[in-house]
């Protein structure tokens, strides 16, 4: 690779406890690709993107954002190195006592401290793009489905027009219409701001229609990495059965047989 | 196993659980009591911590002084002290009762909602969130709450003072047969400022107590809806015995035999 990747992860571990998540995970993101890395349930997929944010503190490794260390980063620097990044929760994460819209432009009201007004247009604005209509900015987080809660938390991931974007499985719980329609907008993010782009997702149509690369998770290493049109032909057992969802196969799942 | 293993495991359970408060007490000092200063949050957390606990502490106020006039008339009578007891009452709810009892109360109510609310937060990945978004949770959600009910107490024990000794005098004027003007000249002539401002004090500390435990048992809250119970609960048993530990000593530091 030529270019100095714009994420650098080397040799990355964490455990919790007795209990070992990530094993030495190395990967590489150069700037305004788009990397969806996918792998089964409980691998630590979410447990990886904490620790590149800084919202868990890894045991070991190197984890280094456009060149400079991000581990361990504090105050009004810690600010500033957050202030590139939009991150999309697994669970949504929105700040129940605040209306959708304020949701939405908080990072620009808080963070980028730009006046109520304008953050609302934007806000309805790209509320707008994830196919909410702008009266439901008015709403708060509890009075919206589960699907509505996640295109919501979508908008504010991407709010601030960060440079660099995790999406933790952006696609769960959405109809395939809407799922499609969430696709396009992360293409549409990487290609029009020249975002960098992490996702984490076990849909893979939502795989391959957003990965520029494709990184497969396996007992808290990166065990395959390629580029998206070569996932079909990997030549990796886990890969092809985690592609094809097949129960049998290298990876075991723990459940008892009856 | 050795039979004093468990006594040790249960000292450095303590001594782990004390060094953690400290760091939190510090990170809450200084860095949710510096600028950036959320004045919006601090007036949500005034009327919520202050104005809203407003009937519960003059309730208890009000009874307990009515009580307290009776008891006293009771003791005081067998010495034929009875003229005694409009000042008594001032000074008991004044330096004592008013500030602990509203402690107490503030706690069971205040000390609650914060934790309840801050651990939901927590584990509904609010709060990471909030880092996400360049925003510090400490300045954000601890500072305003300190400072809310650092303010509050005061003043609520102030009110509370004031139905307190109403209470007295009610019971004394209604149902002791006391005169009204007598009662309340006894209470003016003996009651001194420093019996009112050392009960402010300590209000101030009392305050200070129950948000502080409030928010460490929120921000430590894990495991979901039952962590959050637990986070309450400890948020509310925490407080109460410290605000009686803290009374015990102010009150020994604060006291001098004129
Ligand atoms: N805060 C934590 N404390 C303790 N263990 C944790 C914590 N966070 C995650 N884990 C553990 O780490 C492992 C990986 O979790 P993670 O959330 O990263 O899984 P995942 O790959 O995102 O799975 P899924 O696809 O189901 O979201 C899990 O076994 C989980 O129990
Ligand atoms: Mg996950």
């Amino acid at each position: 690779m030529s270019v100095s990747p714009h994420i650098l992860l080397q040799n990355v571990t964490k455990s919790f406890g007795p209990k070992p998540v990530l094993n030495g995970v190395d990967l590489a993101v150069p700037k305004g690709r788009s990397l969806v890395v996918i792998g089964g349930s409980g691998t630590g997929k979410s447990v990886l993107i904490k620790c590149i944010l800084g919202l868990l503190r890894p045991d070991g490794g190197v984890i280094e954002v456009a060149g400079e260390n991000a581990v361990g980063l504090k105050g009004e620097e810690r600010d500033r190195f957050l202030a590139r990044f939009g991150m999309l929760f697994q669970g949504a994460a929105l700040f129940d006592s605040l209306p959708v819209w304020e949701n939405v432009a908080f990072g620009l009201m808080q963070g980028r401290r730009m006046d109520r007004a304008k953050a609302r247009d934007i806000a309805v604005a790209k509320l707008g793009q994830v196919g909410l209509a702008a009266d439901v900015g008015r709403l708060y987080p509890a009075e919206l489905s589960g699907g509505m809660q996640k295109r919501v938390a979508l908008a504010r991931a991407i709010a601030a027009d960060p440079e660099i974007i995790f999406f933790d499985e952006p696609t769960t719980g959405l109809d395939p219409i809407m799922a499609d329609v969430i696709n396009n907008l992360i293409v549409d993010c990487v290609k029009r701001l020249g975002a960098t782009a992490i996702s984490i997702t076990h849909d893979m149509a939502s795989a391959r229609k957003i990965a520029d690369d494709i990184a497969m998770i396996h007992k808290g290493r990166i065990i395959w990495q390629g580029a998206a049109a070569a996932v079909d032909h990997s030549g990796n057992a886990y890969v092809e059965q985690f592609i094809h969802g097949r129960a049998e196969g290298p990876i075991q799942m723990d459940v008892l047989k009856a | 196993m050795n039979p004093l293993a468990p006594i040790g495991a249960a000292v450095f359970a303590l001594l782990a659980e004390v060094g953690r408060l400290a760091y939190f007490t510090r990170d809450a000092l200084v860095q949710g009591l510096t600028p950036r200063i959320y004045a919006g949050q601090i007036l949500r957390q005034l009327f919520r911590i202050g104005y809203s606990s407003l009937p519960v502490v003059g309730l208890t106020a009000f009874f307990t002084g009515g009580a307290l006039a009776l008891q006293i008339y009771l003791g005081s009578s067998r010495f034929n002290a009875e003229s005694l007891v409009a000042s008594i009452v001032a000074l008991g709810i004044t330096r004592e009762l008013g500030p602990v009892l509203a402690g107490l109360m503030v706690a069971g109510r205040v000390g609650a909602s914060i934790a309840a609310e801050l651990g939901t937060m927590k584990v509904t990945e609010q709060i990471d969130a909030l880092v996400t978004l360049s925003t510090n949770p400490f300045k954000y959600l601890v500072g305003p709450r300190l400072i809310a009910a650092v303010i509050s107490l005061p003043l609520l024990v102030a009110v509370g003072d004031t139905i307190g000794i109403f209470g007295g005098y009610f019971v004394g004027t209604r149902s002791l047969d006391f005169n009204a003007y007598a009662y309340l000249k006894n209470t003016a002539d003996f009651l001194k400022l420093d019996d009112v401002t050392s009960g402010l004090i300590k209000a101030a500390v009392f305050g200070f107590i129950i948000a502080l435990m409030g928010c460490y048992h929120g921000f430590n809250s894990r495991g979901g809806a039952q962590g959050v119970g637990r986070a309450t609960t400890n948020a509310v048993v925490s407080a109460a015995i410290l605000i009686l530990a803290a009374n015990f000593l102010l009150t020994s530091l604060l006291f001098k035999v004129e």
